[in-house]
């Protein structure tokens, strides 16, 4: 880009506040132990540089975790509502004391913007563990029966997109209902999980009611798979997720699954268009498009297209792409070689099948892992970036002609977790909303979220949902 | 202007829908994205490159009642030279009958007079009475007019009216440039606000001002972003560019930052200089020079240090 008028400098959150330990242990039964498998390193995926070496749970370890989830079970169930909301209300207050902490440790892990794990991740993670706090002694009164009961030991399993979001959408709600848990983070992404049991230690919460298991693939099979654990919820890609509803099929166990996604977002011709771009620019771009929910194709009524692209072009050209550190940085680090490749191939195969690759002019760092904000037009239903999930910043575009041709694109997918709609015309926000299969319906916004409002999936997306009242049903026996 | 666009102004009901066939303006989207362009950080060479284009785009104002000759001349004394090294303002602006004294004191400096008129703040007048004000301003050496709109007549749908006046009032400015306030704060809407921007567009101003500074609120982040928005289309659809002037309300350097941040990324680089920018401020400009102090020096001087005019 070429020198502006107002360039802005560098302006770096400092690394400072964060205290990087050489290596991490698991934390099993309120204490940071060893694991027994090959440890891993987790690197930034914005440098490449490696942060840190983290345990490795085995089969075993897993067992130890699950057994002091189980004995810290009786004693946290037993607990009146009341006594268990103060731990979390403790925990959501140190979360927003230690906010900075968190939010610089998750960027430098994850490669996200240091503004939006600022902005959006660490104060959703605190206010989901105030919500749900809230709702640790009023259980009675949740419409779910009049002594509901926790359904004992909780195996989680969380993605790299949103680490410390994905743990509070997973520990808030089992911890209020009485449950106990053992979490697995993502490979990729361990280190705010661990300093979040750090906090755990600091709120005095009972050894053994969380327990945080590191490790990859293996290590979360071995936590759906063990037969002490009485409840699985997984949050990830629809592969692995089809793969838990087999293993825990038969066993009793109670699943929930938050699965992958192929949002529609959907611009009609009297929609605000100024606010439908930045819906457009946040429903794909934020977190770099790692978000599941994210709007990943654009259906756009063909009465505006030419003036909604032009537009759309002129944001993305806008867009701050470098130093997850920097504050006025607006797209990240891919999280990893793995995905960065996935993302490729997904985009070479969008141009090989006919569609047109567009990014604005957006220079990568030399090291680390980068992708440029990138758009397809002239997408068909048929090709592939049209169907399956990319998970990064990569748009496909889409016409359509009518309300009714715009509903059934809009369906046409194995997913159904989210869709927008943009319009001036309330009477038609309500009928869309009526006839789209998604779990979230945003009207006129995108990617907003909030622990109040149910969150989950139609079809390939998943089942079973998280945040508000509905969340408390996945954490209890009903 | 395009045939089409000329033809909007043909009659009232025309006019009418042109202005209500623009693309709506989502509150909360608005907001959201001016709010999340007030979280940029702006530090070290960028924020001393910021404050100096702000110190060139402001127009330092007094409009009281209280004004005096010697009020003016002070002000203009301090608008030449603002602090040691600080760039001279863009503007002083006054009442009509103030215009030849600061046209006076400002001959030569390159500092512009600007005057406000049209029965400011209200415009509860007649058009005669608004174009014979500005006749006289121009007349005193105004080199720009700061005209207000009728809001009644906007706000009872009489859009015709509205553009009329602004035209007749463009028509006396004769070589002055014209800033048209819409007077936001009265106008409520988002929706009214670009609707007022483009009127004012089409009626010839040079400039689409928020507000008088008498009604609150007046120039609010997501106002600003909302004429920047209509400015750059207004350009893209007629090829002719007009100047934006926030005012009112702006008093430090953090808020003005902020609105140079909303120039940057919604209409860009061909916004961000005197011509096109302005910043109607009075209390803002000592801000500034002692934010640049600081940065220059490390250190704060005390309010002492920066003259009260």
């Amino acid at each position: 880009m070429a020198m502006s008028i107002f360039e802005y400098a560098p302006a770096p959150e400092s690394r400072d506040v964060v205290d990087l330990k050489p290596s991490y242990g698991l934390f099993i039964g309120g204490e940071f132990v060893d694991g027994s498998g090959p440890s891993f390193k987790t690197v930034n995926p914005a440098t490449e540089e490696t942060l840190a070496e983290v345990a490795c749970a085995s089969a075993d370890d897993v067992d130890r975790a699950v057994r002091a989830a189980r004995k810290a079970f009786d004693a946290w169930s037993g607990l009146p509502g009341a006594e268990r909301a103060k731990y979390l209300f403790r925990i959501a207050r140190l979360i927003q004391e230690r906010a900075r902490e968190l939010a610089v440790l998750e960027s430098l892990d994850n490669g996200k913007p240091i503004r939006e794990s600022r902005d959006v991740d660490v104060p959703l993670v605190a206010a989901h563990f105030f919500y749900y706090a809230g709702w640790a002694d009023k259980l009675s009164y949740a419409g779910l029966g009049p002594d509901p009961r926790p359904l004992g030991v909780a195996g989680q399993v969380i993605p790299w997109n949103f680490p410390l979001l994905m743990l509070a959408w997973k520990i808030a709600p089992a911890l209020a209902c009485g449950n106990t848990v053992v979490l697995k983070p993502a490979e990729t992404t361990p280190l705010t999980a661990l300093l979040f049991a750090e906090i755990c230690r600091q709120a005095e919460l009972p050894p053994g009611v969380v327990n945080i298991v590191t490790g990859a693939g293996e290590t979360g099979a071995a936590l759906v798979a063990h037969p002490d654990v009485n409840k699985v919820a997984f949050t990830g890609s629809t592969e692995v997720g089809r793969t838990i509803a087999r293993a825990v099929a038969g066993t009793g166990k109670k699943l929930t699954l938050e699965l992958g996604g192929k949002a529609a977002n959907i611009v009609f011709e009297d929609a605000a268009l100024d606010q439908a771009v930045e819906g457009i620019v946040n429903g794909i771009f934020f977190n770099q498009g790692h978000v599941c929910c994210a709007g990943s194709r654009l259906l756009v009524q063909e009465s505006v297209q030419d003036e909604l692209l032009a537009a759309l072009k002129r944001r993305l050209a806008t867009l701050r792409l470098g130093d997850p550190l920097d504050k006025n940085t607006d797209i990240g680090a891919i999280n990893s070689a793995e995905q960065l490749a996935k993302i490729r191939q997904l985009a070479e195969s969008g141009e090989s099948e006919g569609a047109e690759r567009w990014s604005p002019a957006c220079e990568l760092p030399e090291r680390g892992y980068w992708f440029p904000p990138t758009l397809f037009t002239g997408v068909a239903q048929s090709h592939r970036i049209a169907r399956e999930e990319i998970f990064g910043p990569v748009l496909s575009v889409l016409t359509f002609r009518t309300p009714a041709e715009a509903v059934e694109k809009a369906n046409n997918t194995p997913y159904g977790l989210s869709a927008g709609i943009w319009t001036e015309k309330g009477s038609r926000i309500l009928w869309m909303a009526d006839k789209l299969r998604a779990g979230v319906v945003w009207a006129n916004t995108f990617n907003r979220f909030d622990p109040t409002s149910p969150f989950g999936g139609y079809k390939e997306s998943g089942y079973g949902r998280e945040g508000g009242l509905r969340g408390l049903e996945a954490y209890l026996d009903v | 202007m395009t045939t089409s666009l000329a033809d909007v102004v043909s009659s009232g009901a025309t006019l009418r829908a042109f202005l209500h066939g623009l693309p709506g303006v989502d509150r909360v989207g608005a907001d959201q994205r001016a709010a999340t362009l007030g979280t940029r950080s702006i530090k070290t060479t960028a924020k001393a490159r910021a404050i100096d284009l702000a110190i060139g785009m402001v127009d330092l104002t007094t409009l009281e009642g209280a004004d005096t000759p010697g009020k003016v001349r002070a002000l203009c004394a301090k608008a030449r030279h603002p602090g040691e090294g600080a760039p001279p303002v863009a503007a002083v602006c006054v009442y009509p009958d103030l215009v030849h004294v600061a046209a006076r004191e400002l001959t030569g400096s390159g500092v512009k007079v600007a005057s406000v008129a049209t029965a400011f703040p209200s415009g509860r007048s007649s058009l005669e009475v608004k174009v014979s004000e500005t006749e006289l301003a121009v007349a005193a050496g105004a080199d720009e007019i700061d005209m207000v709109i009728d809001r009644g007549a906007f706000l009872a749908g009489d859009y015709l009216k509205v553009y009329e006046e602004i035209a007749a009032v463009k028509e006396a400015c004769g070589e002055a440039h014209l800033k048209v306030i819409l007077e936001t704060g009265e106008l409520a809407t988002y929706d009214n606000v670009r609707r007022a921007s483009w009127l004012a567009m089409l009626a010839g101003g040079d400039f689409i001002k928020t507000s008088t500074g008498k009604v609150s609120p007046a120039a609010t982040l997501p106002v600003t972003l909302i004429m920047l928005e209509a400015v750059r289309d207004f350009r893209d659809a007629t090829g002719r560019q007009v100047g934006v002037k926030p005012a009112g309300g702006i008093r430090t350097t953090k808020d003005a930052i902020k609105h140079l941040v909303l120039v940057n990324e919604t209409a860009g680089d061909d916004w961000l200089s005197p011509d096109w920018f302005r910043l109607g401020a009075s209390s803002l400009l000592n801000d500034l020079l002692m934010q640049r102090q600081k940065l220059a020096t490390g250190r704060y001087a005390g309010p002492d240090y920066f003259t009260l005019d």
